[in-house]
């Protein structure tokens, strides 16, 4: 039956879309920065210079996959019961980078310790790393589609996670991750970080359009009766390419626009490629989860719609606040002066 | 019990109760610090100054444990609860998503601007952030609630005979439960009683040793009053809580007074000693009629034991045990209780010492403070949690749908094992650092005041 898209399950399928690509968005820079730690902060200094360009914000940015994950709990129950117990020891590896990276951030400094701080310096590198790494794969597991049987359950097992499609998906989310980082970090820092930035962004703006064309590339070849592709990858590759010049004309605002532009495309792309499915079965297409299978009752999404409306535009207008009032650039003096 | 239940119980019972030692304190300490900021605002006495930088930065290194292990609890629902999570994302998921909306957004944003903000907001809106930290901990308090109190007390929804499911019939029903409503003042009360706990065990290290007395005196004659407040509160609340408690889940208070057959008057146990192949206690000391006056106010009501109540639930809902574990509940009921009373007499003792101007004198109270209030204010928050999900068993949503079968039918023992095994592992180890960073700031003491220009650059990361 052809329920049309004017409906509140595909509402807040697409909200869930938008709470994705926010995090990938926001988090998407802190990730990248957390990973460029150990190559461009060489010496203390400079790492704390990285760690504060984030510092007020990271914690908001996080919260938007809490969000995500607490709206497809209540909007698509069975989605968020199927995806979060059949990928449950990437999720379990997502959590500790998670957990040691933000503990990593507020611990770090208060202690001046070297060996103190650079156990906390890896935490942030692994903790950034390995969901962006992880978070990667798990999309791509969304676009090929997974083995759900009549239950709607997922009974792959963890290793058939870790296919090559997936992991290459996630090496490509690292990359465009580093290269939003990278980019972040010419905007919020200077002195020494912001040169080396700038001379990291020349190099991953390259990286991260090869890995991201080949990847989009092996999605379009691919026939596993997963998502149809479309014609945004193409898109956020053309974006990404686009961003080469930029970087290299010095214009690294608007290249910072077109990496989150091509983090918006491709979850995009994801989302609606998987529509009317969210998640799709390999097993028989009968079994997977749609947007229609998977959902609350209509009271719930209106009850969740009214907040979403209310609530969404004053969070975005207090965070845009906050990224207004830290909009100075960051250096080695802001952080010397500091009695550690 | 099947092992993979068995250890999802376990890990969930490990990761809650260590989240729960972290987020007491926040709940009550960001309103004090606040409290204090806003001293400093409207007097200027740079006495405040240093208290907020002093207590702000204990705030921080225990805010960073609760809000990284919060993100545990919102995946394992889905993680390891699967089953769960299908019967009840309708009713339950919803607010676990209003709290991120509403709560998580306000408190990670305005904290970030308030660590890093010292020198870029004017003192009042640098105070505003804080005020919308303590704001967003309560209202996550507020919510978490909603989903959890309706699992004790599950109303404002039909079954859907459709797919087995529980669905919303009523959002308004289900705010506005009685069972929440004594739930969340017992807990913001509890936030209060910790966080003063602390703040009062501190101070006093610090009495003890004639450090700082002006920082310390102030903040231990506050940490005192909040103290008494909050676990007054707390115990007035938990009795308004316990006699809800008789009324929708018996059996739990049954349980936590090992009381086996109904009595009219009843009377409350202090110490039992449980024979369960016999339905009855083989030693019980009791208060005659004590229990009848906790549960309604008057000294000659019935109170339903385990028999009957056993019997009950095997009529309306089959062969089984309905039967929560008797020493678990009995003596966690036990050691909440008795942590609370004497918390409040620790309370009380520093508010009397305060104001008769002798805070610092009798160096019993300030090791009393120090080793007895931090210690009954853990233990009485952990036991109180385990006591109410606990003594909710065999239920996880109460004569709704039982506990055993709800967990993932996808997630093998071995892997509940791993997570188990590695979430214990890295909360033991994360506590290591956590402590260390505490105990060495709270041992340095706040700053002279000529060193209050650093504030700024010594919150940053």
């Amino acid at each position: 039956m052809d329920q049309g898209i004017l409906n509140l399950e595909t509402l807040w399928f697409v909200l869930i879309a938008v709470l994705w690509t926010g995090f990938f968005f926001l988090e998407g820079f802190d990730f990248g920065v957390g990973i460029l730690l150990p190559f461009i902060g060489k010496t203390d200094e400079d790492r704390r210079v990285m760690i504060n360009t984030i510092g007020p914000t990271w914690d908001g940015n996080e919260v938007w996959l809490l969000t995500a994950g607490g709206a497809m709990f209540a909007a698509f129950p069975e989605w968020y019961a199927t995806m979060f117990s059949g990928f449950y020891l990437a999720l379990l590896l997502v959590l500790v980078g998670l957990i040691v990276r933000g503990v990593a951030f507020e611990y770090r400094s208060k202690n001046p310790n070297a060996a103190w701080r650079s156990m906390w310096d890896w935490a942030i590198f692994v903790g950034s790393f390995l969901p962006a790494l992880l978070f990667g794969v798990a999309f791509g597991n969304l676009v090929r589609g997974l083995e759900i049987d009549a239950a709607g359950e997922y009974v792959g097992g963890f290793w058939a996670l870790l296919n090559p499609y997936s992991l290459a998906m996630g090496v490509a989310a690292v990359a465009v991750f580093t290269f939003h980082g990278a980019l972040f970090l010419t905007l919020k820092s200077k002195g020494v970080v912001y040169d080396r930035a700038v001379s990291v962004a020349g190099s991953m703006s390259i990286a991260a359009t090869v890995i991201l064309a080949g990847v989009m590339v092996w999605s379009y070849i691919q026939g596993d009766g997963g998502v149809v592709p479309g014609l945004l990858p193409i898109l956020a590759v053309a974006l990404l390419a686009a961003s080469i010049w930029l970087v290299r004309s010095k214009i690294f605002a608007w290249a910072f626009a077109l990496t989150g532009l091509t983090i918006a495309a491709i979850v995009a792309a994801i989302f609606i490629g998987m529509y009317p499915n969210v998640m799709t079965s390999t097993i028989d297409p009968a079994y997977s989860l749609t947007v229609f299978n998977a959902s609350s009752s209509t009271m719930t999404l209106q009850i969740m719609s009214v907040v979403a409306l209310i609530f969404v535009p004053i969070v975005l207008g207090y965070q845009t606040w906050s990224y207004w009032v830290f909009r100075k650039r960051i250096g080695r003096e802001e952080v010397t002066t500091a009695p550690h | 019990m099947d092992a993979a239940l068995l250890l999802a119980r376990w890990q969930f019972g490990i990761v809650t109760v260590y989240h729960w030692l972290f987020v007491p304190i926040t709940l009550g300490i960001t309103w004090m610090v606040a409290i204090m900021e806003t001293a400093w605002v409207r007097t200027k006495n740079p006495v405040y100054l240093r208290m907020t930088k002093f207590w702000g930065k204990l705030m921080l290194i225990n805010f960073a444990i609760g809000v990284v292990t919060g993100i545990v609890q919102e995946f394992q629902f889905g993680m390891n609860w699967s089953t769960y999570s299908r019967f009840v994302g309708d009713i339950f998921g919803a607010p676990l998503a209003i709290e991120a909306l509403l709560a998580f957004f306000i408190e990670s944003t305005f904290l970030g601007l308030w660590i890093f903000g010292w020198k870029k907001l004017s003192p009042k809106v640098h105070v505003f952030t804080l005020w919308m930290v303590a704001f967003g901990t309560m209202a996550s308090a507020f919510w978490i609630l909603v989903a959890g109190s309706w699992m004790q007390y599950p109303i404002g929804y039909v079954i859907n005979p459709a797919t087995g499911r529980a669905e919303m019939a009523n959002f308004l029903e289900i705010v506005t439960s009685k069972m929440l409503w004594s739930q969340f003042p017992h807990t913001i009360f509890v936030g209060f009683a910790t966080a003063g706990a602390v703040m009062l065990g501190v101070s006093a290290w610090h009495l003890a040793r004639k450090n700082h007395l002006e920082v310390m005196r102030k903040s231990a004659a506050f940490a005192s009053v909040a103290l008494l407040v909050g676990a007054s509160g707390v115990a007035l609340t938990g009795h308004f809580l316990g006699q809800v408690m008789v009324e929708v889940q018996p059996m739990k208070m049954a349980a936590a007074e090992a009381l086996w057959e109904t009595e009219q008057p009843a009377s409350f146990s202090l110490f039992a000693v449980g024979d369960k192949e016999n339905s009855r206690n083989a030693v019980n000391v009791v208060i005659p009629r004590a229990l009848s006056l906790l549960s309604c106010n008057n000294l000659d009501c019935e109170v339903r034991g385990i028999n009957d109540l056993q019997a009950e639930m095997v009529e309306n809902h089959g062969p089984g045990d309905y039967i929560p574990n008797l020493f678990v509940t009995y003596w966690g009921f036990r050691l909440m209780v008795g942590s609370g009373m004497l918390m409040i007499l620790i309370g009380a003792l520093g508010v009397w010492f305060y104001l008769r101007g002798k805070l610092d004198e009798h160096w019993w109270f300030l090791k009393l403070a120090l080793w007895v209030g931090i210690a009954a204010a853990f233990i009485g928050n952990a036991t109180g949690w385990i006591f109410t999900e606990m003594g909710r068993q065999p239920w996880v949503v109460y004569e709704v749908l039982l506990t055993e079968g709800t967990n993932s039918p996808t997630v093998p023992a071995a892997w509940v094992a791993t997570s188990l095994i590695g979430l214990s592992l890295l909360y033991g180890l994360l506590a290591i650092p956590a402590v260390y960073l505490f105990v060495k700031f709270a041992k340095a003491g706040p700053g002279e005041e000529s060193e209050n220009e650093d504030v700024a650059a010594s919150m940053v990361y």
